[in-house]
């Protein structure tokens, strides 16, 4: 399994040419309780870089991009009913979506884990 | 107040009293109203915050409000011609919602103002006390003084258990009922302290010299029932209650009808007039307003924040969401909107757009969550 990250902390681990989608413990930290989250249904087509999916806090409502384009091949809907699975387990049973790769290529712009831990402590 | 964060400070935040006090406890500090405010602290979090503060006692820092003194000659009536509260009749130590009126009859500012021995004790809203304060001493009366009270720090203590731990440490506070005031000591600092706030709780409002507010904060930290809270729990809070808040619920443009605040208009002064507006507001009296601020209950887990729109069916915009978001008690989505008066009604069905998505909601009595005030009279 590789792990990967953007600057807009998502992260994307890839297993056997599935990957899954979810936002960072950084990003949850950040927007505090979550209330509700959208994730795109089976088959939407994203688009690395857009909108895939929102995440609502108590404050604030927050776009959650596409790390990568793809399809989706399955929504999170365990975060139906327990939304704050995103605060207690972010990249874990608090995932998003998971994704069809359409090019697997575009992986290699994305940060690393040191990568990504070096970009938070600058913040 | 949607969001905190997206406040437009355009000058470098100021610091308050207890800015380090705050960073002590684990404040997330954000600009809000020209200040540097606590949002939430560590370990707890906007929820936690909010459901502690129904359960027990939440301690709030509400210094960038506008503490402000009228005294002198005619205050009463100086006040009178601003205000559409019945100013003169209040006694000393009650204290009265009454709303700063524009000439048009739109809102300029909602206050708190409490008749003491020494004048009128005024309580403004911290984004707007320049302009309040410009927009009242332009219009007193040479003989009036307004005295802007910067060197003292404003803290609010409000949950059912408040009473409780102020009690420990204030002799007699207990006295007080929902809506009047007194001066006290706490800890041997002078306390100007009022049964009031903005949560729907009882509590207590609490004025200190600035100086002391570290000494007093810490003094309510220490007693088991309260914990700090931050704004983000206290606009969550003041939703539920259904009480608006300025410059997102009302501002310039709303008349006090429009805002479902007619309580706020007293008997006498609507009889008498001699407000700013009195024409204007009688007549949306008599005729009814356009649109009136409702409380929405809305379908389905998603909140619509201020700024989403009401439409009708053709898609056409008709009014609009002023403040909305999740509700920690109720745990659904709650919001206040602007709503034609046809739909004003309970359980008027209302259709909103948000981000190009509708949602369907209904107009709900509020407050949404029940306020627990202590009135006079009242069994304890």
């Amino acid at each position: 399994m590789t792990l990967y990250f953007t600057r807009e902390h998502e992260w994307i681990s890839v297993e056997d040419g599935v990957a899954t989608v979810g936002i960072t413990d950084y990003a949850q930290a950040q927007l505090g309780d979550i209330v509700f989250v959208e994730v795109p249904p089976a088959g939407t087509a994203v688009e690395k870089g857009k909108e895939a999916a929102v995440v609502e806090s108590v404050k604030a409502a927050s776009d959650v991009y596409a790390p990568v384009s793809g399809t989706v091949a399955e929504a999170n809907g365990a975060l139906e009913a327990d939304p704050s699975l995103v605060n207690t387990a972010p990249e874990g049973e608090g995932w998003f979506f998971r994704l069809t790769l359409a090019d697997p290529a575009e992986l290699d712009g994305l940060l690393d884990e040191a990568a990504y831990k070096a970009f938070v402590a600058g913040l | 107040m949607s969001d905190p964060t997206d406040s437009e400070a355009e000058a470098e935040p100021q610091t308050l009293p207890l800015d380090a006090w705050h960073r002590a406890a684990g404040a997330r500090m954000v600009p809000f109203a020209g200040y540097l405010m606590p949002i939430q602290y560590e370990g707890m979090g906007i929820l936690a915050e909010h459901l502690w503060t129904r359960a027990s006692a939440g301690l709030f820092d509400v210094s960038h409000m506008g503490q402000l003194l009228v005294s002198g000659g005619q205050a009463a009536d100086a006040l009178e011609s601003l205000l559409p509260g019945d100013i003169a009749g209040l006694r000393e130590g009650r204290m009265r919602y009454s709303l700063l009126l524009a000439e048009t009859g739109g809102i300029l500012d909602d206050l708190m103002v409490t008749r003491r021995s020494d004048g009128f004790y005024v309580v403004v809203n911290g984004a707007t006390k320049a302009d309040d304060i410009a927009h009242i001493h332009e219009h007193l009366p040479e003989d009036v003084t307004l005295n802007h009270m910067d060197e003292q720090a404003l803290l609010a203590l409000q949950g059912p258990k408040a009473v409780d731990a102020l009690a420990r440490l204030v002799p007699g506070v207990a006295s007080l009922t929902f809506m009047t005031a007194g001066a006290f000591a706490i800890d041997g600092v002078p306390a100007w302290i009022s049964r009031s706030g903005y949560t729907g709780e009882d509590g207590f409002e609490i004025s200190i010299p600035a100086e002391a507010a570290e000494q007093v904060a810490a003094l309510l930290a220490a007693q088991p029932e309260v914990k700090p809270i931050g704004l983000g729990a206290r606009d969550s809070l003041r939703l539920e209650a259904g009480l608006p808040l300025y410059g997102h619920d009302l501002d310039d443009a709303t008349t006090p009808v429009s805002a479902d605040l007619g309580f706020a208009l007293s008997r006498r002064r609507r009889e008498q007039g001699g407000f700013p507006g009195h024409a204007r507001i009688m007549a949306e009296i008599a005729d009814g307003p356009l649109l009136k601020r409702v409380g929405l209950i809305v379908d389905g887990r998603q909140p619509v924040r201020e700024g989403a729109m009401v439409v009708d069916a053709e898609g056409s915009e008709v009014g609009r969401v002023t403040s909305g978001g999740f509700s920690p008690s109720l745990q659904r989505p709650i919001a206040m909107a602007y709503v034609p008066l046809a739909v004003a009604v309970p359980d008027g069905a209302v259709t909103v757009m948000q981000r190009g998505r509708l949602f369907a909601a209904t107009v709900s009595p509020m407050p949404f969550v029940p306020h627990n005030y202590v009135r006079k009279g009242a069994p304890a």
